[in-house]
């Protein structure tokens, strides 16, 4: 690795501003968010903001619609995930065979768009196509003569349905990375493999999977990461409802602070959640990036 | 590859069938999209849906010329050309230095790049929200063109980073010989063949901050709101104007579209931060 000692001064040069601004807008926040976490700071009520130590965050880590919320996250992750890497997996296969070129070119464009459609927009569709009335999705389902389902009005649909459709804009995602780590099983050793055996588990087990490991590791850490931030699809969609059924942590923390107006809490709530981040990213990027720059 | 013998005709049926199937799960919203937005509300609301109808465009003059989404889609191309052009502007030199530059603390640096990446918006919206407004800039472009910063600013540094490792360090050293400083060797040698990675980074850049909304809604009212924003104040009230918000929605998603698929083959590169190729 070819690298090169110099000056302090040059060094600041080129990334001193980098660093001063990522730290105006990231960090400069972050401090003032644990500030605001230990104080009593409503803003309905301004004047009052009294020190009270850690009482927000034994309100937050006792709070039953905290770790409610938290585990909603979970569950979709871990049900969204799976389903995702599954269908997606299948998809890259299919993409990875011989033939065909010009459909399977038009389809890899296809899977280009969900992924890329602005996640408020992509909530707004859902309203549109599962609408239990005028959605498109239920006239589908009469045509094989399923009645009409409240997609958004009730509570387990409705958090099926953000499954499904964060399914649909995410499972090309997993496929497009699959694939690309597909192209770079070296041809000799997969036409080996095939003259040995006809099964394509048997291929993908023991010749493709390796192959695979950095595309899988790059999607969970990327998944999760984003499961934790899911805010707008959810909130065009649902509003993290009905009731609370669909109010993932990110939603959870905006309703406390800008329609509970609670922000004391909200920032004890973003704290944990922020400290839950770091260290299931460091864990991740420690295992993925190890090589660093 | 054995591309005659197994590939019969026996087996490219299923195939066809598959990818099509595919292909029309991914794009099939984008058409219920577009026709809901040449619907008129009558329409729109029939039961059941209708396929076949007499399409308009009113919905397209109405959200344009009376709801002021034009002035909220000049906001957003504002906040976004602006916010990637800082983030280039910043980024390329910052990642020349981890790319080329020897020093303590590298790494951790670079952990600390990647996290921006992983926090959730939430997290800085709530305290940003409050330091803007006692600072009196609530509801202006400039503050969400800084906050975007956090996402935008580690995609440049980690795409350009990757790029310019991949530049031989013997360029370096020869220009180093012939007496050139190292800004003048970013300048004239390592930016111009790091330009691919520059052009996807701030690609991705734009289609991020364009598709922004948590941000957009707690630090905008009316004079920054951006497109996402506008787009889902349709949503207050009881009977949702459908043909609005799906203009509305085609004209938000048609320009990140054709973007992405300019910049498919590295769409994959950009989402994962370099991490596949």
């Amino acid at each position: 690795m070819a690298g090169s000692a110099v000056s302090r001064r040059t060094l600041w040069g080129f990334i001193g501003p980098a660093i001063l601004v990522l730290a105006a807008v990231g960090i400069v926040p972050l401090v003032y968010a644990v500030y605001t976490s230990l104080h009593y700071f409503n803003l309905t009520n301004l004047k009052d903001q009294e020190f009270i130590w850690f009482a927000n965050y034994a309100h937050v880590l006792t709070d039953d619609t905290f770790w409610a919320a938290m585990g909603r996250t979970f569950i979709l992750l871990v049900t969204a995930l799976p389903i995702q890497i599954a269908l997606g997996l299948m998809i890259a296969l299919l993409l990875h065979r011989p033939g065909l070129t010009f459909l399977k070119t038009i389809t890899r464009l296809g899977l280009v768009l969900p992924m890329a459609t602005t996640y408020a927009v992509v909530g707004l569709l859902g309203q549109v196509m599962f609408n239990i009335k005028y959605g498109v999705v239920n006239q589908m389902l009469g045509w094989v003569g399923i009645a009409p389902i409240d997609w958004i009005g009730d509570p387990d649909n409705a958090f099926v349905l953000v499954i499904f459709w964060d399914v649909w804009q995410w499972t090309p995602f997993c496929a497009l990375i699959l694939l690309a780590g597909l192209t770079t099983v070296p041809d000799e050793i997969e036409e080996a493999a095939r003259l040995e055996t006809k099964s394509w588990w048997t291929v993908l087990r023991h010749i493709q999977l390796p192959y695979l490991v950095p595309g899988l590791v790059a999607i969970m850490i990327l998944r999760t990461a984003d499961t934790l931030k899911l805010f707008d699809m959810v909130f065009t969609l649902t509003r993290g409802g009905p009731g609370n059924a669909t109010e993932f942590i990110s939603l959870l923390i905006q309703r406390t602070g800008f329609r509970s107006f609670d922000q004391g809490v909200a920032s004890a709530q973003a704290v944990v959640l922020l400290a839950i981040t770091v260290v299931l990213s460091q864990i991740y990027i420690r295992i993925f990036y190890r090589e660093g720059p | 590859m054995a591309a005659t013998g197994s590939t019969s005709a026996r087996s490219i049926l299923p195939q066809i069938v598959l990818l099509t199937a595919i292909l029309l799960f991914c794009v099939f919203p984008f058409y219920w999209m577009v026709t809901t937005s040449l619907k008129t509300q009558l329409v729109a609301l029939s039961q059941p849906p209708q396929w076949i109808f007499t399409p308009t465009l009113g919905n397209y003059a109405e959200v344009l010329f009376e709801d002021g989404v034009g002035r909220t889609m000049v906001n957003s191309l504002i906040v976004a050309v602006s916010t990637t052009v800082l983030a280039v502007l910043l980024g390329c030199p910052a990642a020349y230095a981890l790319a080329r530059f020897e020093f303590r603390g590298k790494s951790d640096l670079w952990f600390w790049f990647i996290t921006n990446r992983m926090v959730s918006p939430i997290v800085l919206a709530l305290p940003f929200f409050l330091i803007v407004r006692w600072i009196g800039l609530l509801d202006t472009k400039l503050v969400l063109i800084l906050i975007y910063l956090t996402f935008n600013l580690p995609i440049v540094i980690w795409l350009c980073t990757d790029q310019f490792r991949s530049i031989p360090y013997d360029l370096d050293e020869a220009a180093i010989l012939e007496g050139a400083g190292h800004w003048r060797i970013f300048r004239s040698i390592c930016l111009p063949l790091a330009m691919p990675a520059v052009a996807v980074s701030s690609i991705f850049s734009f289609i991020f901050s364009w598709n922004e909304l948590l941000y957009a809604i707690v630090l905008t009212r009316n004079d920054a709101k951006t497109a996402p924003a506008m787009a889902i104040s349709y949503m207050e009230g009881y009977s949702l104007p459908y043909g609005k918000i799906m203009a509305t929605s085609t004209l938000i998603v048609i320009p990140v579209l054709i973007f992405a698929l300019i910049a498919s083959k590295q769409l994959v590169r950009g989402l994962t931060m370099g991490a596949v190729k």
